[in-house]
């Protein structure tokens, strides 16, 4: 478990202010001035030697993306656009951070745009997020007052400006592109890449797009070194610690900060108080937001919670949103759900998506009444792959993938339903 | 054989957004920022830079969105805040925007209200990470004590039911956004506690219902005990 001292979310669950003396009192903002001195090139090496994957769900390695951007520039202005649009089910990180830490998020926008030779941030959080919204205002106005933003943020010598963005109920703006979309004034539909963001992203200048996590955790990281992030975790690709959002059947549901790596037992006994009627009486869990592939119970004993791990059991960590769901779960009817949520989010640009997420959730509704024959079991898998890499964007992968997970795992639940439903009408 | 929430042919649940008409009897002649609203918007075109002044269409079309539900509060019968055909055309005007762009916007993004609603807009998350945790009593509940069904709004004007998907609280689900705020971790008795402080137009408490503070564990904390202690919390 991971000690006090390494936790880098100190006021995760709001119990001091989130203003500035508060925030500098926990050690925010303090030697950014230092930090930025030492340059770009150590800024990205630190960040790389760091092992730091992106929090917002891809797991891309946060140096390594920050290199990307153009060393000189060419003319046009660079961007840094942070991803607060946090909409994935089980997701509720990124709100804590912004209502009760914002003056991390702010530190990181700084130190990482200055890193990539950006001179604004756009910070664009979901609509929804009003109270959080104001309070990220808050700490921005505040950073501004007191010379940590503006011209010559904190001393730094670097020009840095932050705007709050907010969005208007839109999953799919969590996006990059369709983000950038959306940042612009228009529908937030995705763009094809090529080009990339770093070369033509907002307002086609190069922009890079992180998640609120990644570049919140980056200022603490610079302060007490790499090896220190580097030294937490599973392994060294695997490294750091993550805020992981733990919801539905268990005794205590919380955010915690905890270890890369953690096992998912360990997890939920420790910190929420174990599975709603003991470990035994759980059956599924979707490990790491809506979008991962469901894992059944045999695997959740033993299965440890990072990017790799999960990978190998055909999931993903994605954002770390443990949905946790016990032996009283209509699980076809959960996966159903959330086949409805994909319909509603899907932006309509891609036919596969457009049509493919409304037929889905028709099929799974049937699927949760029993109203269809195993065949169609089959076919059901077979358009979610129609669907999958067919896309311009992730989506349609992200409404293909639990429906997937829930057929490689619980199929005969499936057809189980389909005898009963056959027998009552008989 | 167990029974099954839906009917087949039960379509409640994709109008999520409320049906609209740009033609309506409903659509005022004409719209207008008032001096302070004026002012903001001023404030957050500034925000972006020179040129790209269509990267505030979302902002104004909130503001409109604001105002309206500011002059609605004090109506009778009250409503709440939407965006009319007219408010997207000024914000047209105010951009030199095509008007169809600003119409593709306000309809593609959920918050964006194209026809009136209620005073105080229920949104009723319903999707996985709440269902698990007892949504569907709390949608129940809303619909009781309010004799109406989703995507309505009753006859006095102050509720309008609507379902949403995931507004990311999942941890203190189940949960409902009324207007600007959350209220977490609720039961069907503290559901109906909050429709009835606001039918008087009383202010609920915010957040959570079951006294946590934020998404801490409910007995308490399990990590940073010692800032816990210091914070007075446990």
């Amino acid at each position: 478990m991971l000690n006090d001292e390494d936790r880098i979310f100190t006021n995760l669950y709001g119990w001091e202010d989130f203003g500035l003396t508060a925030a500098k009192k926990r050690g925010d903002w303090d030697g950014t001035k230092d930090i930025i001195k030492k340059g770009r090139e150590w800024i990205i090496d630190e960040m790389k030697a760091s092992g730091l994957r992106g929090r917002g769900g891809a797991g891309f390695p946060t140096g390594m993306k920050w290199s990307f951007m153009p060393k000189e520039s060419d003319g046009r202005p660079h961007y840094l656009v942070i991803n607060a649009d946090e909409s994935e089910p089980g997701t509720c990180k990124d709100r804590e951070i912004m209502r009760y830490d914002p003056h991390k998020l702010v530190e990181g926008a700084l130190i990482a745009g200055f890193a990539m030779g950006a001179h604004a941030a756009y910070i664009y959080i979901r609509g929804e997020f009003y109270n959080e919204g104001s309070n990220l205002w808050k700490a921005v106005h505040e950073a501004y007052d007191a010379g940590l933003l503006g011209k010559n943020a904190a001393g730094s010598g670097w020009d840095f400006d932050i705007i709050v963005h907010r969005g208007a109920g839109a999953y799919i703006c969590g996006e990059e592109t369709a983000l950038i979309e959306s940042l612009e004034g228009k529908k937030g539909q995705p763009r094809n890449k090529p080009p990339f963001p770093a070369m033509a992203g907002l307002y086609s200048c190069p922009t890079t797009v992180n998640n609120v996590e990644t570049i919140a955790v980056a200022p603490t990281i610079l302060r007490r070194g790499a090896p220190w992030f580097a030294g937490l975790g599973l392994n060294e690709k695997n490294a750091g610690t993550k805020l992981f959002c733990i919801s539905g059947h268990v005794n205590q549901p919380c955010n915690v900060e905890e270890e890369m790596g953690i096992s998912l037992k360990e997890l939920i006994e420790k910190h929420c108080g174990g599975v709603r009627g003991g470990w035994d009486n759980l059956k599924a869990v979707i490990p790491g937001g809506s979008s991962t592939p469901m894992l059944p119970k045999e695997v959740c004993d033993s299965v440890h919670m990072d990017f790799d791990s999960l990978r190998e059991e055909g999931t993903g960590l994605g954002t770390a949103g443990v949905i946790v769901m016990d032996k009283s779960t209509d699980l076809i009817y959960a996966i159903c759900r959330l086949s409805q949520f994909y319909m509603h989010e899907s932006c309509g640009q891609c036919t596969p998506c457009r049509e493919g997420t409304g037929w889905l959730w028709r099929v799974m509704r049937r699927m949760v009444a029993g109203n269809a024959t195993v065949e169609e079991i089959d076919m059901l898998h077979e358009v979610t792959k129609e669907i999958e890499g067919h896309t311009i964007c992730a989506l349609g992968d992200a409404a293909a993938w639990p429906i997937q997970g829930l057929i490689r795992h619980f199929r005969p639940e499936m057809e189980q339903r389909i005898m009963e439903y056959r027998k009552a009408a008989a | 054989m167990p029974v099954y929430r839906w009917n087949i042919l039960d379509f409640e649940r994709l109008k999520m957004k409320k049906p609209f008409d740009l033609h309506a009897d409903y659509q005022p002649e004409s719209f207008a920022f008032t001096k302070a609203y004026q002012k903001k918007a001023a404030e957050l075109i500034a925000l972006y830079p020179p040129g790209r002044q269509q990267s505030a269409v979302m902002p104004l079309l909130d503001l409109a969105q604001r105002q309206v539900g500011e002059e609605g509060a004090k109506a009778d019968p009250p409503y709440g805040g939407w965006i009319s055909r007219a408010a997207m055309d000024t914000i047209a005007e105010q951009l030199g925007m095509e008007k169809i762009k600003v119409y593709e916007v306000a309809s593609f993004y959920s918050m964006y209200n194209m026809a009136p609603v209620g005073k105080y807009l229920v949104q009723l998350c319903t999707t996985t990470p709440c269902w698990l945790c007892g949504s569907d009593d709390v949608v129940k509940t809303c619909k009781k004590h309010l004799g109406i069904g989703l995507g309505e709004t009753t006859k006095d004007g102050k509720f309008t039911l609507m379902e949403v998907e995931c507004l990311g609280a999942c941890v203190n689900a189940p949960m409902v956004q009324i207007n600007d705020d959350y209220f977490e971790d609720l039961t069907s008795e503290t559901m109906k506690e909050i429709l009835e402080l606001l039918s008087e137009d009383m202010k609920p408490k915010v957040g959570s219902q079951r006294g946590r503070k934020g998404s801490m564990a409910l007995s308490g904390p399990t990590s940073l005990e010692d800032r816990a202690k210091k914070a007075g919390v446990a």
